[in-house]
């Protein structure tokens, strides 16, 4: 592919505490005003759904993110940005810890066991359940010296996030009545970003056999 | 020799850089681009600060307040009720009907009433809102996606309807219809607006269930004519059935001998039953149907979950299935 910049954007340590920050600022800041609108009844009529919603979508939008961080970096090329994908790859987790939580909390009120049997009686909920827990393993073992412990491990374990894009692509689509909705338009988003990926791994399996 | 003078002269930084000549296609596409993402998103949102389009305006009825079909609980508030609906003709999402119904005219209209009757009837708007006495019931409003409101409606029995068409003795069923009008309902010219279920919207009862006295057509909401979101002209609002069945903006009821197909069950049969009594045993397939999450004032600090009552607390109507397998006949 091309590169589209003569010069690779490099960002000076400083530079790139502030670009981090500025991350920071977007992710939590979206956090914080859903909270407050959804605490102070100004997120519609039903502040639950559109907490439970907006949390969840915002994951999403949050992992096609990190998903675009490594193409970008390598083709704009802008090598600093992969500083900032396990930032953005634990805001996927929060937002989606967040998202369950408001269901279990706001719309199920705690009911145990309504929540038990909501999880493994529905499979829309149990596929998201099974992303988000590990989006979990992910989260905890991303921190840099367990990473040197797991060796190669831990590739392996991190590239299951192609398969938490496929659960919660599934979830998304499963929650809806009717198949023409918005999550159609993340399965295609998904699509164009995985291309190159795609078409990287059927290269290899052709150089395998 | 004659000197070449050029009419015009340049200087390096009036010339377009040859760069950007080679890529003016492009770029100029790309500008178009951009250009059309700005009207899609304006059309897609339809509200904005120096918005021009006619707002709906609810007209106030006058009807009397019933005394037996009426609610001590807590209202759902106007504004909730009137931005939070299902009405796929405008949109999938709640609050696409209340954004995208803003100019639907429901004046003139035409409600035709026919199939196996004696006496046929065609409503025009006036005599929809002229014809009959309104009275204002204050019903619970299950929706299948497991929420509720409590909502003052305004209107008439359908049984009032039924009985002016005088039906035969054949007919078995009353088959309702929404009004099919591309024009002014984006969700039936674009499934990827209306989620793709085929139109128009159909819904189904049985006749006992169509006459019975909690059978409401309602052509008002607190107190006013209903907002398009909520189904203007007329609707039909069945309380002991989820959401679905009180199908909106109806434009023609045919009383049959069969039992007429419904949008819903069509389109997911193992989900969406004909009956669809609300029923707190029979789960749907994707969530329990034991509770529901009471709309009313309120962030989400301030939730009411409850249980969900049998027919949705109208215990009056459980004779109309006295010897049925409710979980069969979902």
């Amino acid at each position: 592919m091309k590169r589209l910049l003569k010069k690779p954007l490099r960002l000076t340590p400083l530079q790139l505490r502030l670009f981090k920050t500025g991350l920071h600022a977007v992710f939590m800041g979206y956090l914080i005003f859903l909270g407050w609108a959804a605490v102070t009844d100004n997120l519609g009529a039903d502040p639950v759904k559109a907490l439970i919603h907006g949390t969840g979508t915002s994951a999403l939008n949050i992992l096609l993110f990190t998903l675009l961080i490594s193409p970008i970096a390598k083709h704009l090329p802008f090598p600093s940005l992969m500083q900032c994908r396990r930032l953005a790859g634990i805001y996927v987790f929060v937002y989606a810890l967040i998202h369950l939580s408001s269901y279990v909390s706001f719309e199920l009120q705690f009911d145990w066991a309504l929540v038990t049997s909501e999880i493994i009686e529905r499979p829309y909920i149990t596929v998201g359940f099974i992303a988000l827990l590990d989006l979990f393993l992910l989260s905890i073992t991303s921190p840099m010296w367990v990473r040197r412990r797991m060796k190669r491990t831990w590739q392996h374990l991190h590239n299951s996030i192609y398969l938490i894009l496929l659960l919660v692509l599934i979830h998304f689509s499963w929650s809806r009545k009717t198949a023409l909705q918005e999550p159609l338009i993340y399965w295609i988003i998904a699509l164009l970003i995985m291309t190159p990926r795609i078409q990287y791994w059927i290269q290899h399996i052709k150089r395998r056999r | 020799m004659k000197r070449f003078r050029p009419s015009q002269t340049f200087t390096d930084n009036q010339v377009t850089d040859e760069r950007v000549f080679q890529d003016r296609r492009r770029l100029l596409k790309s500008l178009g681009f951009v250009g059309a993402g700005t009207l899609l998103s304006q059309s897609a949102h339809g509200v904005g600060w120096f918005d021009s389009e006619p707002e709906f305006e609810a007209k106030s009825l006058s009807f009397t307040p019933s005394d037996k079909f009426t609610t001590d609980e807590a209202k759902t508030p106007y504004t909730k009720v009137t931005s939070y609906n299902n009405f796929y003709e405008f949109g999938t999402g709640k609050d696409d009907p209340a954004e995208r119904a803003k100019s639907f005219k429901t004046d003139p209209w035409t409600l035709r009433i026919d199939g196996l009757v004696k006496n046929p009837i065609t409503l025009d708007y006036d005599a929809i809102m002229k014809q009959f006495a309104f009275e204002e019931r204050i019903y619970r409003m299950r929706c299948v996606e497991a929420w509720s409101m409590v909502i003052p409606w305004v209107g008439f029995e359908l049984n009032k309807l039924i009985q002016l068409a005088s039906p035969l003795g054949s007919a078995k069923y009353v088959a309702f219809e929404t009004l099919h009008d591309p024009k002014q309902m984006p969700g039936q010219r674009n499934p990827f607006i209306g989620g793709g279920i085929d139109y128009p919207y159909v819904e189904g009862l049985r006749l006992d269930e169509a006459t019975h006295p909690l059978t409401l057509m309602a052509t008002g909401v607190y107190g006013k004519t209903l907002p398009p979101q909520n189904g203007a002209p007329i609707r039909l609002v069945v309380p002991w059935k989820y959401g679905f069945k009180s199908i909106k903006s109806i434009v023609r009821i045919t009383l049959t001998e069969r039992q007429p197909p419904t949008t819903w069950n069509r389109l997911a049969s193992n989900e969406y039953g004909f009956y669809a009594n609300v029923n707190p045993k029979v789960a749907h397939p994707r969530w329990s149907q034991a509770s529901e999450r009471r709309i009313t004032d309120g962030g989400v600090f301030n939730q009411q979950r409850i249980a969900t009552r049998m027919f949705n607390g109208y215990e009056e109507v459980a004779p109309l299935y006295a010897n049925m397998d409710l979980a069969r006949y979902y």
